[in-house]
């Protein structure tokens, strides 16, 4: 299962990284935490877009990880990273899991129509409901570790990078699966899928689910990073967007993609919210615009124009 | 009986507007097959477009009248303009993308839009109350309303009419139903596609404007107002069946008397509702309600 | 030549670095504080630029050693401030990314600012937990100080509960025969805080005035309320509490106007002040206005030397009379001085702390003393008054008005302020 050139990389470049935190600033720390958390979610969209589908509604599974922590910090004072982690990422992976059986008939638009439509139910409903924090959202204590409270968010820092480094393994494990290789060819004739004898509507029913435990782990992790949830910046149609945008950014290649996109991502958005504060909106969309133009496999697919230049291909 | 009559006034200003704004999303869409983001935008520049446009005449002793030719000239400005940059400088090269990559680049669209209109009109609020304050308000079923959200209602039909007549009555309809329903038979009829396509998105674009730029004398226009807007009419469109002018008047009128009903009668329902309603007809009619007739490709 | 040119910068570096190196190790000659305030959204124009411009103002003056007695000390303990003007919109998930960037990646010495009290409870556990000296200038609600006791963050004004209070009490005064009430109020902490405070306190003091069952709370920014208010005018109360503020409280008073919902029902405008010296003739005669304390047109012929400077200059300055948030912004900057001159320029977050823990001072126009949450929350007086439009001079007035004593209006230290209401405001010296 660790074989391959990715997961040798994806090892390799994830302890590296945790070693380069612990003397690294904290606000680089802080952007690795809000890029690997979100990068989370964008691997399961990534799965998807594979099949060819695009969610517009994933906004609904990172903010019901999101919330799940803020309500069992809120309720019950569950502060562990481990258990936050994992209540998100299974409350948004049932939710998935369940709606999955009808999300799965669906395609093109309709689908990522329905997901909007589901994110937006749940965006109406937090916003209205006082004891769900309405436009305000929760904010969230301090994660502890085994009982013990850090003093600083670098062990938190390692917990997510070692997060996405074990979820980037086992999606890129998954995605050798026959099962996980049923990507293209879903997109390109389900009918002839259905023939060769596998059933596309489990197929994709899994991915969903996949996608929906990811977005949820993602929604925890970026909960307990921020240390804040709001519906505006968690649930609403254009967090959904922000995600597809993440997801398009990274490129579809390779499980490493949306963890480099991810981080670029956090990068331009802090250096555009800095340097033009009322035009940051419009940089990203001309980014998303020049990548969907002139760079449709992403990133990544950038990076291994470069590579395969210095190797001389 | 007052609650009632209020209700379905309320309801149907709000649908008025929907409508406009929903009838443009939906046309582009039975045309071109694009889900296009980006017309939230065009509503939040018909609005702004009319209400500094307004706010500058009135200063400059204009009579108060001039409003409402501001408000068509805003429309049709803002939509030829918008609408034609857009098609011909983006679109047009998306044509034989994915359907859902369109909708994303749509999105990246948006967000460019959304701050050129701040970058443009500056943060500060626009209120342009001077057409709704020349028309006065009467007393309906027992409450004030002002007469000017009154002729919204007018004004939506009457857009719901030209539509009808348009694509009913005219050859350019007959043109554009060709395309709607086979886009290969219609070039090889000799049907112009490329120019069908660049004045429909210039026609929804222009209904787009519309929408924002009457309603804009009754709003405080400040930044993000497209961003509502575009999901209430994604699911307007959604629940009438997209591509079908009926549709985007039944849908509107069912969301928008559900809204209404909501503020009245349970006000922390209102959000949410109008999306609940678009969920269950996706989940159980995913064509809508009133979904155009497809026809069966062999 | 070139050696010649070469030791002599070298010689230059060298005692350049070694009087830094002195000027740090004694005081710092330059501080950063950031003031965060809606520069974008409807919020912006009425409420976050007049409160950035009184920021400014006041910063500006006392960097010049400029501002009346007793604060013409030049500097912030003598050092000078650079006001880094940040965007408070976009929700607090985003002010809180964007607050761990001011102090951690850009390393500002002081935040103060804050307009929203979802930005403001979003941010206080974080100010916590990073350490850093804040104070919020404008945002109001008491849940800030009655969660959690605080180190490092203060407010330098009075909140919701004293607004709705005083409100409540005014109407017991103007209108005894009151037979029910209704509310309109953003959903979010603001808006729930004032309805409920105001609310609560009506139940005590008028129990023969019933609340109105369908009370609304759309989304804040929605900026669009026809059916809201044709709910509000079908409804039987006589009056209306909004804590409506900025953009949507213009937008509520322009529809509502043209639906003459005004002439119906007697509106009650706790934030309503910055739309005073806005809406000019627009603004509807006979509002209850209050502007969140003795601040804005309610305090604008105080003669004392400090709010006359700080009308006059600002007038001088911005071209029109300062309104509610440009006295807020002033005071809480005035607030870092007096902390910055007490413990020095190059205090410990601590030691500011320390400096401004429990202590009373003169502001612009009123006495301000950080007497509740443990010293770090303000305690002033309140006021309301009638809005009038004065043909003569062709511009609102506010008649009738009448100012309540802090104490009067909120909780003694340590009673939450919803259980003091609650059990009959004990303890309030009126």
């Amino acid at each position: 299962m660790l074989e391959d050139k990715t997961s040798k990389f994806v090892l390799f470049g994830g302890v590296l990284i945790i070693l380069a935190g612990a003397f690294a600033p904290n606000w680089i720390v802080n952007q690795f935490m809000f890029g690997f958390s979100r990068a989370l979610a964008i691997v399961g969209l990534m799965v998807l877009w594979r099949t060819g589908l695009v969610s517009f509604g994933h906004a609904f599974y990172f903010g019901l990880g999101a919330y799940a922590v803020a309500i069992l910090d809120i309720q019950l004072g569950v502060t562990d990273v481990f258990l936050r982690l994992l209540a998100g990422a299974l409350v948004a992976g049932l939710a998935g899991f369940l709606l999955g059986f009808i999300l799965r008939n669906y395609r093109d638009i309709f689908f990522a129509m329905l997901n909007t439509a589901i994110s937006m139910v749940l965006f109406g409903i937090v916003v209205k409901t006082e004891s769900l924090g309405s436009t305000d959202g929760f904010a969230i204590s301090m994660s502890t570790i085994f009982g013990l409270a850090p003093e600083t968010k670098y062990p938190l820092f390692v917990i997510i990078t070692s997060v996405g480094v074990i979820a980037a393994l086992l999606v890129n494990y998954y995605l050798k699966t026959t099962y996980g290789r049923l990507t293209t060819a879903i997109r390109d004739n389900e009918i002839r899928v259905e023939y060769l004898g596998f059933s596309v509507a489990h197929a994709i029913h899994l991915k969903y689910t996949i996608s929906t435990i990811l977005a949820g782990g993602a929604g925890a992790l970026m909960a307990m990073s921020l240390g804040q949830v709001d519906p505006e910046s968690m649930i609403n149609w254009t967090v959904s967007g922000e995600l597809v945008f993440v997801t398009i950014l990274s490129g579809p290649g390779n499980v490493i993609a949306p963890f480099i996109g991810s981080l670029v991502f956090e990068v331009l958005r802090t250096y555009a919210f800095e340097l033009a504060p009322q035009a940051w909106q419009l940089i990203m969309g001309a980014t998303f615009l020049t990548i969907i133009f002139f760079l449709p496999g992403g990133i990544w697919s950038l990076l291994e124009k470069l590579g395969g230049r210095k190797n001389g291909k | 009986m007052e609650t009632f009559l209020t209700i379905l006034l309320d309801g149907l200003q709000f649908s008025s507007y929907l409508f406009i704004v929903s009838a443009g999303l939906t046309i582009i869409f039975g045309v071109m097959k694009i889900l296009n983001v980006a017309h939230g935008s065009f509503y939040a520049w018909g609005a702004y477009t009319a209400a500094f446009f307004i706010g500058k005449f009135s200063d400059m002793g204009m009579p108060d009248a001039m409003g409402f030719l501001i408000i068509i000239a805003a429309a049709i400005v803002v939509g030829l303009i918008l609408g034609f940059v857009i098609e011909q400088g983006i679109l047009k090269y998306m044509y034989h993308r994915d359907e859902v990559l369109i909708v994303l680049a749509t999105f990246g669209l948006f967000l460019v839009l959304e701050d050129i209109i701040l970058i443009a009109f500056g943060t500060d609020p626009y209120f342009a109350y001077q057409p709704m304050a020349l028309l006065d308000s009467v007393e309906l079923g027992g409450i004030i309303r002002d007469v000017y959200g009154l002729t919204l209602i007018a004004v939506a039909a009457l857009v719901a009419l030209g539509c009808w007549y348009l694509l009913n009555k005219t050859k350019w309809g007959t043109l554009l139903k060709a395309v709607i329903y086979d886009r290969e038979m219609g070039i090889s009829m000799g049907i112009n596609v490329p120019l069908v396509y660049t004045l429909t998105f210039i026609g929804g674009a222009i209904l787009g404007g519309l929408g924002g730029a009457y309603i804009a004398p009754t709003i405080s226009v400040a930044p993000g107002l497209g961003t509502e807007v575009i999901v209430l009419s994604f699911a307007v469109v959604v629940v009438g069946g997209m591509g079908s002018i009926a549709g985007a008047a039944i849908g509107s009128i069912i969301i928008g008397i559900l809204r209404a009903l909501a503020v009245h009668e349970l006000p922390q329902v209102e959000l949410f509702v109008v999306f609940a309603v678009m969920a269950v007809v996706l989940v159980f009619r995913p064509e809508g309600l009133f979904a155009p007739a497809k026809p069966r490709k062999i | 030549m070139k050696h010649n040119y070469l030791a002599r910068a070298v010689g230059l570096a060298a005692i350049s670095a070694m009087t830094l190196g002195a000027g740090s190790a004694l005081a710092k000659d330059a501080i950063t504080i950031a003031v965060p305030s809606f520069l974008t959204g409807g919020a912006a124009g009425p409420f976050g630029i007049p409160a950035m411009n009184g920021a400014k103002m006041v910063a500006d003056a006392i960097n010049a050693g400029k501002l009346p007695a007793p604060y013409d000390s030049k500097g912030f303990g003598g050092a000078t401030a650079t006001i880094e003007a940040i965007d408070e919109g976009g929700g607090a998930t985003k002010q809180v990314a964007e607050y761990r960037n001011l102090v951690e990646k850009r390393g500002v010495d002081a935040v103060v600012g804050y307009i929203s009290s979802g930005n403001c409870q979003a941010l206080a556990p974080i100010a916590e937990e990073l350490k850093q000296f804040t104070i919020f200038a404008t945002c109001g609600t008491p849940r800030i100080f009655e969660e959690a006791p605080r180190k490092y963050v203060f407010r330098t004004m009075g909140h919701a509960t004293a607004d709705n209070v005083a409100a409540a009490m005014y109407v017991k005064e103007k209108y005894p025969d009151l037979k029910g009430y209704t509310g309109i109020n953003q959903n979010y902490a603001w808006g729930q805080d004032s309805w409920r405070d105001f609310d609560l306190t009506l139940k005590q003091i008028m129990p023969n005035s019933m609340a109105s069952d369908k009370t609304q709370f759309p989304k804040i920014f929605a900026g669009q309320y026809g059916s809201e208010i044709s709910a509000m005018s079908l409804d039987k109360a006589d009056l209306i509490h909004t804590s409506f503020w900025g953009g949507d409280l213009e937008a509520f008073i322009f529809q509502g106007n043209a639906r003459g919902l005004f002439k119906k029902k007697i509106g009650v405008f706790t934030v309503g002040g910055t739309a005073a010296y806005r809406l000019g003739k627009k603004l509807p005669d006979g509002l209850v206005l209050g502007a969140r304390g003795p601040y804005g047109i309610l305090v604008r012929d105080r003669d004392s030397a400090l709010n006359q400077w700080f009308v006059n200059t600002y007038k001088n300055l911005y071209g029109t009379y300062p309104s509610g948030p440009a006295y807020q912004y002033g005071q809480a900057i005035l607030a870092a001085k007096i902390a910055y001159d007490k413990a020095g320029s190059d205090a410990s977050d601590e030691a500011l702390g320390d400096a401004l823990r429990g202590i009373t001072f003169e502001s612009f126009s009123t006495t301000v003393e950080m007497s509740l949450g443990g010293g770090h929350q303000a305690v002033t007086e309140n006021g309301y008054g009638i809005t009038k439009y004065d043909d003569e001079n062709g511009e609102n007035v506010v008649t009738d008005v009448k100012f309540y004593p802090g104490s009067c209006i909120m909780p003694p230290e340590g009673v939450n302020s919803v259980d003091w209401i609650k059990g009959g405001m004990k303890g309030a010296k009126c």
